[in-house]
């Protein structure tokens, strides 16, 4: 059914440290392997080694130049999968049922058994969050590795979903964000954790950390004289090979 | 947004057809026999045709049945639902005006209000979306809806209120392309907002996430063609709007100049629904630092 849930208590879902993320990508790799070989219809790749490939990913990493008034630029790497909107535009606006909202756990999927590939749900999401499988033609999208986190055959470490087992950086955190006393609603609590696109009313699961402020460059450390060159005359042997060298 | 050839041909050719039947739904003209069939004929070949070429656009149509299950929630499925009744209703009537030389009103009036409804349903899966600002506005199911009426008042050979009508639908229009290029500003989605990163400072593109194209850039972020839009704007117009309009005031009851009002008409339409999915912006492109 693709009416929405009533709200529920659970929601889980990412917290993305956009202060502590490289870029690397390992996410986009761990979440396209992952994905490929379990839940649903395979990623595919169009083209994989010709000129011009293409393929379907579930977490995508852009990367963002921010000019602040005064300062330098910083860089800033942003990865970005679904967010589990509470309120999500996808699903309803389905035709088939195929895209819901689990009423347990808040994670948002798609029964490919029912998917008409007619790409509507993916025209909903702000986020670019849903890509249509061009080999299977039907919608995919980021499960939160239903099938990790609950899957009792895995190691109980390895209950979450693939890209945030593999960020070597820690910048991604998995857990339920409506549970005010959990690590990651603390986190977002923390430091001021936010919402991507909040105009457009979808109320996503997923926040965001926003970097944290940068060091002004005109500021002087206090051990900054104890580094200061000491020596303007050589002495000693130093001074010896260098009136020495001179002289050849 | 990728302007699709079977979602184009779709929604021009059954908007027409779906305005037809409601013309023929409340008896104009008041054909029996045969030539009821001829008009009927036509409506349904445009109706139908439009619809059987949106299943083109689909990825996986063999699910397609489904898709009349969630009317409660979801435009596209009421679409579904409307087409299907519309046709059948106005199939039990045109039963009458073909076999039995007779014009159930009842039967009529209702499959009529079930045509417009039909276009009513297909213009709101594109006004419902918050995401392409320029088609989230009332003006988009008034342009779909008061062409279809008009365009299947010419078809159906009822000129005078076509003439009548295609003004409105030309002022609808105008004022449509006027409105909605400056939709996607006034929405207030920036890239700042997308990323949230604006209370730092001035965002710009870095780096996108992939060096080769994809589904998203494909379908939503869509840029050929913007470079012309206003002179295919000026050319939608006039075959739209001006030509019929002439044609019916030099008397196009019958003959060459109905068939050029006609031909005219629907190249015009077709010009206009184009420009409508190619101009679209989704604010998906402001990841890949595409709009604005």
């Amino acid at each position: 059914m693709t009416a929405l849930p009533p709200k529920s208590d659970v929601k889980l879902g990412l917290v993305i440290d956009l202060d502590t993320c490289v870029g690397c990508h390992a996410c986009v790799i761990s979440c396209k392997g992952w994905n490929t070989e379990n839940y649903g219809a395979p990623l595919s790749d169009q083209d994989a080694y010709g000129e011009n490939p293409s393929g379907t990913f579930l977490n995508r990493v852009h990367s963002y130049e921010v000019q602040p008034e005064q300062g330098a630029a910083q860089t800033i790497h942003f990865p970005k999968s679904c967010l589990h909107c509470e309120d999500a535009p996808c699903v309803t606006v389905c035709p088939t049922g195929a895209s819901y909202k689990r009423a347990e756990d808040g994670i948002v999927l798609v029964n490919e058994d029912a998917c008409i590939g007619c790409g509507l749900c993916a025209w909903a999401c702000p986020y670019g969050a849903r890509e249509l499988d061009q080999a299977a033609g039907v919608m995919k999208k980021c499960t939160l590795c239903v099938d990790r986190i609950y899957n009792e055959n895995l190691p109980e470490e390895d209950r979450e979903p693939a890209c945030v087992r593999t960020c070597p950086s820690g910048a991604r955190h998995f857990g339920d964000l409506g549970d005010a006393d959990s690590a990651v609603s603390k986190l977002v609590e923390e430091r001021g954790g936010m919402d991507l696109m909040p105009e457009l009313g979808t109320k996503p699961v997923n926040k965001y950390l926003p970097p944290r402020p940068k060091d002004q460059g005109n500021e002087i450390d206090i051990l900054a004289p104890l580094l200061a060159p000491i020596a303007t005359e050589t002495s000693g042997f130093l001074g010896w090979l260098d009136r020495n060298l001179e002289k050849i | 947004m990728h302007p699709a050839p079977s979602v184009i041909l779709f929604s021009v050719l059954s908007g027409l057809g779906f305005g037809m039947l409601a013309w023929l739904g409340i008896g104009k003209p008041p054909m029996t026999g045969f030539s009821a069939f001829i008009f009927f004929f036509v409506a349904y070949a445009l109706s139908v045709g439009g619809l059987l070429s949106a299943t083109f656009h689909l990825g996986n149509p063999k699910n397609s049945l489904k898709a009349f299950s969630q009317w409660r929630t979801s435009w596209l499925s009421r679409e579904g639902c409307c087409a299907v009744a519309a046709l059948t209703v106005m199939g039990v009537y045109a039963i009458g005006a073909i076999f039995f030389e007779t014009h159930w009103m009842f039967v009529g009036v209702i499959g009529a209000m079930l045509s417009v409804v039909t276009v009513f349903t297909t213009s709101m899966i594109y006004a419902q979306l918050k995401t392409v600002p320029r088609w989230n506005h009332w003006s988009t199911p008034v342009l779909f809806v008061s062409l279809s009426i008009f365009g299947g008042a010419l078809m159906t050979g009822q000129v005078t209120v076509a003439m009548y009508g295609f003004v409105a639908v030309g002022l609808i229009q105008i004022f449509a392309w006027f409105i909605s290029d400056s939709s996607f500003s006034k929405s207030g989605t920036t890239i700042e907002t997308a990323t949230g990163l604006g209370n730092i400072g001035k965002v710009r593109m870095f780096e996108p996430p992939h060096t080769g194209t994809n589904y998203l850039l494909k379908e939503m972020v869509y840029v050929i063609g913007r470079k012309h839009a206003a002179k295919l704007r000026l050319i939608a117009i006039i075959l739209m709007i001006v030509i019929p309009i002439l044609m019916i005031g030099m008397g196009a009851q019958h003959g060459i100049k109905a068939i050029i009002a006609v031909l005219s008409h629907v190249v015009g339409v077709f010009a206009s629904r184009w420009l409508f999915f190619a101009q679209a912006e989704h604010v998906v492109g402001l990841y890949y630092g595409k709009r604005g």
